[in-house]
């Protein structure tokens, strides 16, 4: 069968929302590879003989097998895999392509959410706190700043993967994917800078006194992770730095 | 913990933000600076819970969830903190230690809630076993099954871990609270916020140090945070 150039509608819509629970069943042996069946799914039941069809249960059976991306970044597998399917491609080309292609998503996830757009947005929202936004602000500015490059490239994804098929590797190439991660560090870079000081502005304006103290040991601090990276656990750390002032405080 | 009604609230607020982290939607609902300021409001007051998500998000930059490695689980910790710093405490005492305390709890939470996702992909992994002869000939029925029972385990563990942090935290406030020195430090709230703003100045760097120019786009900030900090 040839795929035709367009998904209905409605089997969009429900893959594209079955994407966000592509982890649902995350586990240590098949990882997300059960979500992309389950994501994949209502595009299959376009095969041959529909959801009673031998070409579904194989494709089901083929695509509940082990698979790792960065969740985001499935969706371009997930169209893809859809086009491949839907164009009767060979099986073990498929397989070659879902082996193939999770290292890659992975990393490129990985470089491009976790290691850039998510920190930025939280610096986004720090510097939100530290200018003197309200509560309501904040979060907003937070979850909406987040999931415009969230679910955009969700669907970005799902697209691209669907119209290159099997090809795909060349959406890899994509300036968001290949420029965007340098673009994204750097406004983490300026934001961070420009946010943390109003953080501690901040937060020590809310016991009004001197906070020459807390700046030398908000710098000292950063200063030592950073130099020491690797070897020193910055979130174990500030734990053990916490405890013992609390314990301090207490036992003085 | 006197009032079930907040305790349900905060119960299901958990399980939201504790689903949102990994299985669904990944919205980024457990983020402390988000379920942290939601627990405040559902406790009355949303500014306590605001300034124990931002410290605690200044935490929470230092970790990325890459992959299948074992990282912090923010989201129902959050909400404990957050309740911890924003539900209405008998002590004035308590106040003085309060922030950090909160903190505190959230990040210790936070790692306890990683150990219940370790166990989540575990239990997951056993669903998928049960099913295996049905997956491996493509019954789509048992390919559901397998996806909602995660998701459903997962929002009532996270729910579980939740009322389970705000059942022991909010007690262990109370009883410490009554029992902090008098004179004990009032700048806790300004020494925890500079232990925050230190991992997450390491943080950053550990974000950018690989990127080109990031020296000067880094200073750039810095300095211009500062003056503005001063200026205000």
């Amino acid at each position: 069968m040839t795929a035709s150039r367009t998904l209905p509608w409605g089997t969009w819509l429900r893959v594209f929302a079955r994407l966000f629970a592509v982890q649902g069943s995350y586990n240590y042996e098949v990882m997300i590879g059960n979500g992309i069946a389950f994501a994949a799914e209502p595009a299959f039941r376009l095969l041959p003989g529909g959801r009673d069809g031998a070409a579904y249960r194989a494709a089901m059976a083929r695509h509940s097998r082990y698979f790792n991306a960065h969740p985001y970044l499935a969706a371009l597998a997930i169209g893809a895999l859809i086009r491949a399917e839907l164009e009767g491609e060979d099986p073990a080309r498929v397989e070659r392509f879902r082996t193939a292609c999770c290292g890659p998503l992975g990393a490129a996830g990985d470089r491009l959410v976790w290691a850039g757009w998510l920190p930025f947005c939280s610096t986004i929202a720090l510097l939100a706190y530290g200018i003197g936004w309200s509560a309501t602000g904040v979060v907003a500015l937070f979850v909406g700043t987040f999931n415009v490059g969230h679910v955009a490239l969700r669907a970005w994804g799902l697209r691209a993967g669907y119209r290159e098929g099997l090809k795909v590797a060349a959406a890899l190439g994509s300036p968001v994917l290949r420029q965007g991660p340098l673009h994204v560090a750097r406004g983490v870079a300026l934001v961070g800078g420009l946010a943390l000081p109003l953080v501690l502005r901040r937060v020590g304006a809310v016991h009004p006194h001197p906070i020459v103290f807390e700046v030398v040991v908000a710098v000292a601090l950063a200063a030592g992770l950073a130099r020491w990276q690797g070897r020193v656990d910055g979130l174990r750390a500030g734990m053990a730095l916490l405890l013992l002032f609390l314990l301090y405080s207490v036992v003085r | 913990m006197s009032d079930v009604g907040t305790l349900a609230l905060l119960t299901m607020l958990g399980a939201v933000v504790g689903l949102d982290f990994v299985s669904f939607p990944q919205a980024m609902l457990s983020r402390p600076v988000v379920a942290s300021t939601l627990a405040g409001a559902l406790c009355g007051s949303a500014a306590d819970g605001l300034l124990v998500g931002v410290l605690l998000e200044c935490f929470a930059l230092e970790t990325m969830p890459f992959g299948a490695s074992r990282y912090p689980e923010w989201g129902p910790a959050s909400v404990a903190a957050g309740a911890v710093a924003a539900l209405p405490h008998a002590d004035l005492l308590a106040a003085a230690l309060l922030t950090p305390f909160a903190v505190l709890a959230g990040l210790a939470c936070a790692f306890l809630g990683g150990q219940t996702l370790v166990w989540l992909r575990r239990f997951n992994l056993a669903v998928a076993a049960r099913y295996r002869d049905e997956l491996v000939t493509g019954d789509s029925a048992a390919v559901i099954a397998v996806q909602w029972t995660g998701m459903v385990i997962d929002f009532g563990r996270a729910g579980a871990v939740t009322a389970a942090f705000v059942l022991v935290l909010i007690p262990a406030r109370d009883y410490l609270g009554v029992r902090v020195p008098a004179g004990a430090s009032s700048a806790g709230t300004a020494l925890v916020g500079a232990i925050a703003v230190g991992v997450a100045g390491g943080a950053v760097w550990k974000v950018v140090h690989t990127t080109k120019g990031y020296r000067w786009w880094l200073l750039a900030g810095v300095v211009a945070g500062s003056i503005a900090a001063v200026l205000r």
